[in-house]
């Protein structure tokens, strides 16, 4: 049976990761087309609600390892490299996510399975799934077949829509899985930890985003001031917010934020992947870099190469002045 | 304490990267250099020696590639590694991640390490998943993306960000732990150490060295199968003006935007 068997990802009570829905309703589709089922697995203490929440996306069974915890990858390998051990899943699938990532590695280490990664999308051809997988910085699409089973598919962050096609009830199938040894030796102190204070970017029409370009910590002031002068918000970059120099509630990108104002407009950031999956369907980009090499430039609508701190003070000034004016 | 660093050679950052139409596989000719990412887990490393919290033995260096993968290995023990390990065989010719993971894997038990560092990826690739792949090999607990590391006698303290925010976990060794570019900023080398790297132990292995078979490794032992390459779809591109005369400069963003109605 060519099943699809994905992880969903919930943030301990309950709430599922958009990604992971999306994962699931990809799954149901592909299912169809190569006529078996999507499962869901979750871990951890989850209610029986469950079945109905993510039947609604497609999943035609979950499974539920309630004495799991969530939140670290080596635990759920064990559960869903049994699954897939007794059930004989053809596929697993995780939507855009860091654990996804690590989950994934671990199943392809322990089933001697095939692994595609950042997959934007897949294909059902004769029977089997093909991943496309951007490479090379986003210059060419791969198109990646597996070799016998499983194949591991990790998506990329929003690759997959979500879509709430399925017909009623997921089954819920209570699992017991033994851990692997090695999977008992991490232990989570604590999870999801938000650093900063909670700054709300997801409604903001225009939004700064401020990388390491801008130098230092202090000069955000810079993104501040010209936010404040267009009326909008400012956002950060990873690198940045690992950095402390702005809160993890304004990130974008992997591990953070998916925005889409009507402009984003790009202080002092490169435009790695990362970043670029959280903020690439804004209506209107415009970028400053002072490196012409900076991928930004491949996708903006306006990009300015120059010195920011030069450009973003004067640019404030004249926003301030005509709108004044 | 035995600390292995695993390393990549990758194509320099300023060479165009490009497939090789007949192997549809990376095109690795040019100028390469040491994976970036995979200095700040040499760095890592070296400020554990460094803290003093635990006694660290040795520090080795280790990659798979063709020969010219030493260049990454010279300028990993330039960087503070003791010794360098070089996994060397035409049959890893053509290994995608699951053949890649177990070869590194086989290596690194040849070693005995009790911590095993390598940047969360690769400037090529961009697979992030080497990490967590070599750690089951080895049956080893695991965490990728760490931004600190704080270490006592057989635990490790790690931060990383994850999809809800920060996560602190304790990671007990032996263990295996990729490691994100916010965790350090890695030293230069010095010339004395530049210049020294050469003449340190470089052992080189063969995959029957390792325990491993032919059809284990290489295209034998993939996975996955590349079926073909396409460009991405077409996206107008942008307009990219260079900024001479920054009160012109800002003119032109300003028209742009209003163009847009973005000032209100």
């Amino acid at each position: 049976m060519s099943g699809i068997l994905v992880y969903a990802l919930h943030d301990g009570e309950g709430n599922f990761n958009k990604n992971s829905l999306g994962a699931i309703s990809e799954a149901a589709k592909l299912a169809g087309e190569l006529g078996g089922e999507a499962a869901a697995v979750v871990v951890g203490k989850v209610g029986d609600d469950v079945g109905g929440e993510l039947g609604r996306y497609g999943a035609a069974k979950v499974f539920r390892a309630a004495d799991v915890e969530e939140g670290l990858a080596q635990p759920i390998v064990d559960v869903m490299a049994k699954l897939i051990g007794e059930h004989g899943y053809s596929y697993a699938l995780f939507g855009g996510g860091l654990l996804g990532f690590e989950i994934g590695a671990g199943l392809t280490a322990r089933l001697a399975g095939g692994v595609t990664m950042e997959v934007t999308e897949v294909q059902a051809r004769e029977g089997k799934l093909v991943a496309l997988r951007p490479v090379l910085g986003d210059s060419a699409i791969a198109d990646v077949a597996y070799v016998g089973e499983p194949g591991i598919i990790i998506g990329r962050l929003n690759a997959f829509d979500i879509s709430e096609s399925g017909s009623g009830e997921a089954e819920v199938v209570d699992v017991d899985v033994e851990l692997s040894e090695w999977s008992t030796k991490a232990k989570m102190v604590t999870r999801g930890e938000a650093r900063g204070e909670d700054i709300n970017i997801e409604d903001a029409d225009i939004l700064v985003g401020g990388g390491r370009g801008l130098g230092e910590k202090d000069n955000f002031k810079l993104a501040e001031e010209l936010a404040e002068a267009m009326g909008g918000a400012v956002a950060a970059t990873r690198a940045v917010v690992d950095a402390g120099w702005y809160p993890y509630a304004a990130q974008i990108g992997q591990t953070g934020k998916t925005v889409a104002p009507k402009l984003y407009l790009a202080a002092g950031i490169s435009g790695a992947i990362q970043h670029k999956v959280g903020m690439q369907n804004s209506e209107n980009i415009l970028a400053i870099n002072k490196d012409p090499n900076a991928p930004i430039f491949e996708f903006c609508d306006l990009g300015v190469v120059g010195d920011l701190h030069k450009i973003v003070p004067k640019l404030t000034e004249a926003i301030r002045a005509k709108k004044s004016g | 304490m035995k600390i292995c660093c695993l390393v990549k050679e990758v194509p320099d950052a300023a060479v165009t990267k490009r497939i090789d139409p007949e192997t549809k596989r990376l095109d690795r000719s040019g100028e390469k250099n040491l994976n970036p990412f995979d200095t700040h887990g040499i760095e890592a490393a070296m400020q554990i020696r460094e803290g003093g919290e635990v006694e660290v033995d040795e520090i080795v260096a280790v990659t798979m590639g063709p020969s010219s993968a030493v260049r990454a290995l010279h300028k990993a023990v330039a960087l503070g590694a003791d010794r360098s390990v070089h996994l060397s065989d035409d049959a890893l010719e053509g290994s995608d991640v699951c053949a890649t993971g177990l070869a590194l894997a086989k290596l690194l038990s040849s070693e005995s390490p009790d911590l095993v560092l390598l940047g969360q990826q690769s400037d090529d690739g961009e697979c992030y998943t080497i990490g967590a792949v070599v750690a089951d090999h080895l049956k080893m607990p695991s965490l990728t993306q760490v931004i600190k590391i704080d270490v006592a006698s057989d635990a490790l303290t790690c931060e990383r960000q994850a999809e809800y925010g920060y996560d602190t976990v304790e990671v007990q060794m032996p263990a295996v732990i990729s490691v994100g570019d916010a965790i350090n900023e890695p030293r230069y080398p010095s010339l004395k150490a530049i210049m020294g790297a050469k003449k340190k132990a470089l052992d080189t292995k063969a995959i029957g060295d390792v325990g491993l078979e032919a059809d284990q490794v290489g295209e034998a032992g993939s996975k996955t199968q590349v079926l073909g390459m396409n460009p991405p779809p077409a996206k107008q591109g942008g307009e990219v003006i260079e900024d001479e005369d920054t009160t012109e400069t800002v003119e032109k963003i300003i028209a742009w935007l209003d163009e847009r109605k973005l000032i209100r």
